[in-house]
């Protein structure tokens, strides 16, 4: 095969394409549930946060765990497209722009949840205008828009030359469509310096990105460790949210990636080698994860110290045992057994295996948030002579809204995936060893 | 805000409207003193009378041609005023409060006039008498708990808007116009002082059109924080909180560390004599937060913590205990 003829077959298999039955059936699906998560939220918009379980205890509830989800899956951007790019993991090349797929429409939900979770959102922009710099939720938003600014340039940046391919398929796609490549190609025309300066920019964004993602999972645990309360009084908060985050971000890749192999039947770009590749890199992080788990529970539940006592009785044996036990065995031992071989990693298996501890990521944030509020240092208040007992049970609407908003990202996520090519046509080139010249020329102005 | 402003008279419908309405010659300034006009320096109207709750809660009688609705722009200003006021404190003061724990019977009069005054609607109230045991064989004893008005408040600085705040009195108050309702106030605060309107505030009639100020923490809000505030519409007349007067065994006890002094109105003391004779301690001391709220140990009570008084025992928590 030419290069040029390598380069028309990648086009050819990489541009976007219509979905098919099932993928339209995922869309409506996903459309009815954002819908309904809206409307919930059209009514606590009217009642307030009444329509919640929320209470003068339990004053921060899913809104805020799942807030936790939403950045947490959304570090996983900086790890495939920066960390794995700046260590010259080449195999990871198809995956990092669905990485940054992942990193941009998560970190938008998150953005949005937060708003959800206030009691007067009209007024979020005073965040802006009577922020106070010495608040752990002014270093967030700050962290967070910076994260997502840099997500985004790291998501459209790379993608200028297959812009630029793709706009010169006449007829391939309705015209809007090649319009809107056209605009995306922001005036691209493959010359040496475009793709010098788009190299350097990368480069530099890519090692940019890794503060600033760790910082963004580190200040959301700050917004729990800054507190004096059991369970969220601790000094391991940090590493021990951002290896988490890093673990389910894994997890999202694997998951998606093995979706849009099957819709696009894409075997040959997303190789089963990669899958392999990506499950021995989740059991790292998986043990990494579970490190700072054993830190994060064995020294308070050793010394028994008033204020973590109780609370870690609920977590080990009590009301929250199930859950607690199901997120560390399902969510984290049994993954990490089942991916140490080689069978484990196979694709379906991982998949499903990614599947499962999404799932336990999305109660384990539960886990770090909802349970220390139910220990309060002074006893519950007692109301005409009975106990008050702290109950957190979420109401259809509180669910229905977190629904929606997941439903939420997966979509911004569907649509992306539908009109953006998301593995990078140009790297792959490369990657085959098409020469300089030839990808040049490919997304320049004149016909190939 | 409404802007059908109707005269009030004396019905159900009316008192609600009470303080939209100025005097006649009345400057803002007056608001707050409705109460103290003698009804007869009314006397050149009509001579109809109208009956209004002052800011103490009181029923005066004014001539009704002295009353004028404020215009929106009146009230706004007022507004912007109470809330810029409110953020200074008094001059001169520094605020504290000593309760004395052998005294409480808990008769829960401070909660009753507390939630009366502050109109606190459902179980939301901003004081709690609790059954505190330190340890098992040790004696039970009631303690009652207002906001701790920390020197190193929690609650302030995790505020991303600057919605509460400390004032140079020392108290520690919330501007509700400000609060975005976020809720990380408490998250931060270790002693579950704050309470949420959840939603649109219930019983509230009485209050709802008064223009907003922070030092009455009234009209409350939906959506935003509230919490105890040492009555600072009282302190600035002059007055005691109302948990402090409404008290039957004088456990309450407030003044000013500048003067130190403490009073519970029939007895006054020396705070630093106080403190020292009867070992007064901060509840949590260990936290770091510095409250402004001093407990005298439950020595030597009046009378015995009643055990069969049909109070279950402290539920299940393993850590109420002082430090």
């Amino acid at each position: 095969m030419s290069e040029s003829q390598i380069i028309q077959k990648l086009t050819d298999d990489l541009k976007p394409r219509k979905f098919g039955t099932m993928g339209k059936l995922w869309v409506g699906v996903l459309i009815i549930l954002s819908l309904t998560g809206l409307y919930s939220y059209l009514i606590q918009l009217r009642d307030g946060l009444e329509i919640t379980a929320l209470n003068n205890y339990v004053s921060w509830g899913i809104y805020i765990s799942n807030f936790v989800f939403f950045v947490a899956v959304s570090l996983v951007g900086s790890l495939i497209s920066a960390i794995l790019r700046l260590s010259n993991a080449k195999w990871s090349i198809p995956l990092s722009r669905i990485a940054e797929i992942i990193a941009v429409s998560n970190i938008i939900m998150a953005g949005l949840i937060i708003i959800v979770d206030m009691g007067r959102p009209e007024r979020f922009y005073y965040l802006f205008t009577y922020g106070r710099i010495q608040s752990p939720i002014v270093w967030d938003v700050i962290v967070v828009t910076t994260y997502l600014i840099i997500s985004l340039i790291l998501l459209f940046l790379p993608m200028l030359p297959d812009m630029a391919i793709l706009q010169k398929r006449k007829g391939e796609f309705p015209e809007w469509q090649r319009k809107l490549y056209k605009f995306f190609s922001f005036g691209w025309i493959g010359n040496k310096q475009q793709y010098a300066i788009m190299s350097r920019t990368i480069f530099q964004l890519s090692i940019l990105i890794i503060p600033v993602a760790l910082a963004i999972h580190t200040v959301t645990s700050w917004l729990f460790a800054t507190t004096l309360r059991g369970g969220w009084n601790s000094t391991n908060f940090g590493p021990y949210f951002v290896a988490g985050a890093f673990m389910v971000g894994a997890a999202a890749v694997i998951a998606v990636m093995y979706a849009a192999r099957r819709q696009y039947q894409l075997q040959e770009y997303i190789t089963d080698d990669i899958f392999d590749k990506m499950g021995k890199l989740l059991v790292m992080l998986s043990l990494v994860y579970l490190y700072f788990n054993i830190n994060e529970y064995l020294t308070p539940a050793f010394k028994q110290m008033v204020g973590e006592h109780a609370l870690l009785k609920d977590l080990f044996v009590g009301q929250f045992a199930p859950m607690f036990w199901g997120t560390q065995i399902f969510g984290m031992l049994i993954p990490i057994i089942l991916m140490s071989f080689p069978w484990g990693r196979k694709p379906r298996l991982l998949f499903i295996i990614s599947i499962v501890i999404i799932v336990g990521a999305w109660f384990k944030r539960y886990l770090i948030v909802i349970p220390t509020l139910f220990h309060p240092y002074l006893p519950v208040i007692e109301q005409n002579g009975v106990p008050t007992s702290i109950v957190y049970h979420p109401t259809f609407h509180e669910w229905s809204i977190t629904m929606g908003s997941l439903a939420a990202a997966l979509l911004i996520m569907t649509i992306l995936f539908r009109y953006l090519p998301f593995i990078s046509i140009w790297e792959m080139a490369e990657y085959k060893g098409v020469s300089e010249d030839h990808i040049q020329k490919a997304s320049g102005p004149h016909p190939v | 805000m409404k802007k059908d402003n109707q005269p009030i008279v004396e019905n159900a419908a009316s008192r609600r409207n009470f303080l939209k309405f100025s005097i006649a010659s009345g400057a803002l300034a007056m608001l707050s003193q409705i109460g103290e006009l003698p009804a007869q320096e009314n006397g050149d109207g009509s001579g109809e009378k109208v009956r209004l709750l002052n800011s103490e809660g009181k029923l005066v009688e004014v001539d009704k041609s002295a009353i004028k609705p404020l215009t929106e722009n009146e009230l706004n200003t007022i507004v912007s005023e109470n809330r810029k006021r409110a953020r200074k404190g008094i001059e001169g003061r520094k605020w504290v409060m000593v309760i004395d724990l052998a005294r409480c019977k808990h008769a829960l009069n401070c909660q009753e006039a507390c939630n009366k005054h502050h109109h606190i609607p459902g179980d939301r109230q901003w004081l709690n008498v609790y059954k505190m045991q330190n340890a098992e064989n040790t004696a039970p004893y009631w303690m009652p708990k207002t906001c701790f008005h920390c020197d190193n408040p929690p609650c302030v600085s995790v505020c991303p808007v600057d919605a509460t705040f400390k004032r140079d009195d020392g108290i520690v108050l919330i501007d509700n116009e400000r609060c975005i309702g976020c809720r990380f106030c408490m998250a931060g605060c270790p002693y579950s002082t704050r309470v949420f309107n959840w939603g649109e505030p219930e019983n509230q009639d009485a209050v709802k059109d008064q223009p907003y100020d922070p030092e009455k923490s009234l009209p409350r809000k939906k959506g935003t924080v509230e919490k105890c505030d040492f009555c600072p519409d009282m302190l600035r007349m002059g007055h005691l909180p109302h948990c402090i007067t409404a008290c039957p065994n004088g456990v309450f006890f407030f003044g000013d560390r500048n003067e130190d002094t403490v009073t519970n109105g029939s007895e006054t003391y020396k705070f630093s004599k106080l403190m020292e004779d009867k070992a007064g301690y901060r509840y949590l001391e260990d936290l770091g937060t510095e409250p402004n709220v001093y407990y005298l140990p439950p020595v030597d009570r009046l009378v015995p913590f009643d055990k069969s008084d049909n109070l279950p025992p402290v539920g299940g928590h393993d850590h109420n205990h002082k430090h």
